[in-house]
């Protein structure tokens, strides 16, 4: 009886071409690579895919970078703004992260309707930069309950192919690594001003307030790997294809002393038991190691330019 | 209709549907499950589409989307009073709301918050003050456990329980990865006790039904 939709599938796979097999069995034609233990795009399960890092792409920003993972691709930049701190947190400053989703960056996303990913992603990025610790808010104070720098993250998404939290969390810290603090002074009305470069006749009246805290000293930067669970497989570093046909994702960031930060599997038809969590675990320490590589490539780089 | 209380924590769960029509991006095959989340006071922003997010997708594991393909369930959550594990408590709710109207579910989803403070110690459904305080804490979610006549049914091949199984996971603040472990096998014991109550409290509410009864 060849009656059953799979084995009506296995005929047709024979003498169907690859690419119309790919777009009427999805789910098919990737299990179908699985069982090779390789992937549509010819990588196996548990490998990232190619990454790059750019810092300084934004001219008008005071940090930023552009991080690619495969064909993703997020710019991250940073603007520095005088603020006065909060009453009850007189010598911190503080960080305000977004993430930008805009119509170019995928054929779901449709124009003046934001994309519903985006204010998730939002939120998850601003909860792992914020609890990771990596950055020291006591460290973005100027004068105590006076002024603090409040720091404004925008992250855009310009190429949205799967993975998009890990290559925002990537961006971000390129970014973060990349800034460069503006000096300001204190004016003869007790105001914070931006020293720039036109005015040197006002540096050298008024001396500069952070003359050597121009960098920001980062500890434990956070990275993520994103898996999916599918059956028995775990597929890292999944593609926008491989998400929309496969739906478990689980997402873990770990620091770079291999503290979890975050832990997050909204949902999905696949459950996770513990043996896969630490195989995913496992995988992520891996990916660590190798965007930890990748960033000190890129600020070494960027120092000797 | 459901209301959730958890301590001071209340949630109330409403389900509409299921309706006619998907919307818009989702599959038509499948039924599709929208989530509203009210908060307490004020528009819902960034926070809420997070919650919106995880639950629809927690539930959409739950549910068996092919009885009614081409149709929309919402389930609207209000707030009523927040005083910690917010999202575990809306999450009971909304699978107590969802049994109560009669939407198919491939099992229950039992949800619960753990939390670890500095010395190290796991505390279970903390109030909103200890949730500020300790270092970490983590949202689990795990099936129920399955009352199966065939005893294969509920293990995996690996030997694994069904209900050890997690549906989601959501972490906030840094800890070790030991302890995430430890979290989840706490978790895992708490899970199976309010999955007994949820099975009981549903079991009582049908008996007094005569309408859901059987």
């Amino acid at each position: 009886m060849g009656g059953s939709v799979n084995g009506g599938a296995t005929d047709l796979s024979s003498e169907m071409e690859v690419d119309a097999f790919r777009r009427l069995f999805p789910l098919r034609f990737h299990e179908r690579h699985l069982v090779e233990s390789v992937r549509p795009d010819a990588r196996p399960l548990g490998k990232a895919r190619e990454t790059s890092l750019a810092l300084g792409a934004v001219g008008s920003a005071d940090g930023s970078a552009l991080a690619k993972i495969g064909c993703t691709t997020m710019l991250a930049a940073i603007k520095m703004e005088v603020m006065t701190p909060t009453t009850e947190a007189p010598d911190e400053g503080c960080v305000a992260i977004d993430f930008h989703m805009p119509a170019i960056c995928s054929p779901i996303v449709r124009p003046g309707r934001p994309a519903e990913a985006a204010p998730v992603v939002s939120k998850q990025l601003s909860d792992t930069i914020l609890s990771s610790g990596m950055i020291d808010l006591k460290q973005l104070s100027l004068v105590s309950g006076k002024a603090a720098w409040m720091a404004y993250l925008d992250i855009y998404c310009l190429d949205a192919d799967g993975a998009l939290f890990d290559a925002a969390l990537l961006a971000a810290a390129a970014a973060f690594s990349h800034l460069q603090i503006p000096v300001v002074s204190l004016n003869d009305d007790g105001r914070i001003v931006v020293v720039s470069k036109q005015n040197e006749v006002e540096k050298l009246k008024n001396k500069p307030v952070n003359e050597e805290k121009r960098k920001l000293k980062l500890k434990s930067i956070p990275f993520a790997l994103t898996c999916i669970l599918h059956k028995n497989y775990i597929l890292a570093d999944p593609t926008a294809e491989e998400e929309s046909i496969m739906e478990t994702l689980i997402t873990i960031v770990l620091d770079s002393s291999c503290q979890l930060v975050s832990l997050n599997k909204p949902g999905g038809p696949a459950l996770a038991y513990e043996s896969v969590v630490q195989d995913c675990i496992a995988l992520s320490r891996q990916r660590v190691r190798e965007l930890q590589t990748i960033l000190n490539e890129a600020i070494s780089d960027m120092e000797v330019d | 209709m459901f209301f959730y209380v958890l301590g001071d924590t209340k949630v109330i769960a409403a389900v509409y549907g299921p309706k006619a029509g998907t919307r818009k991006n989702e599959n038509p095959e499948k039924a599709c499950i929208e989530v509203i989340w009210k908060p307490k006071t004020g528009q819902s922003g960034k926070p809420e589409r997070e919650y919106e997010m995880v639950l629809k997708k927690t539930l959409q594991s739950i549910c068996l989307l092919n009885v009614h393909p081409n149709t929309t369930t919402s389930i609207v959550i209000q707030v009523v009073n927040d005083d910690g594990a917010l999202l575990p408590c809306a999450i009971n709710a909304a699978c107590a709301a969802l049994v109560d109207a009669g939407i198919p579910l491939k099992h229950l989803a039992v949800a619960i918050c753990c939390c670890m403070n500095e010395g190290g110690h796991i505390l279970l459904d903390p109030s909103k003050i200890e949730e500020q305080k300790v270092k970490g804490f983590v949202y689990l979610v795990f099936p129920n456990s399955i009352v199966s006549m065939v005893p294969q049914e509920s293990l995996r091949a690996g030997g694994e329980l069904m209900e050890h199984g997690i549906i989601t996971s959501v972490t906030h603040g840094m800890m070790a990865v030991d302890d995430y472990f430890s979290c989840l096998k706490l978790g895992r014991a708490a899970a199976a006790e309010l999955s007994d109550f949820l099975r009981n409290s549903l079991k009582l509410k049908a008996g007094n039904d005569p309408s859901k009864a059987g």
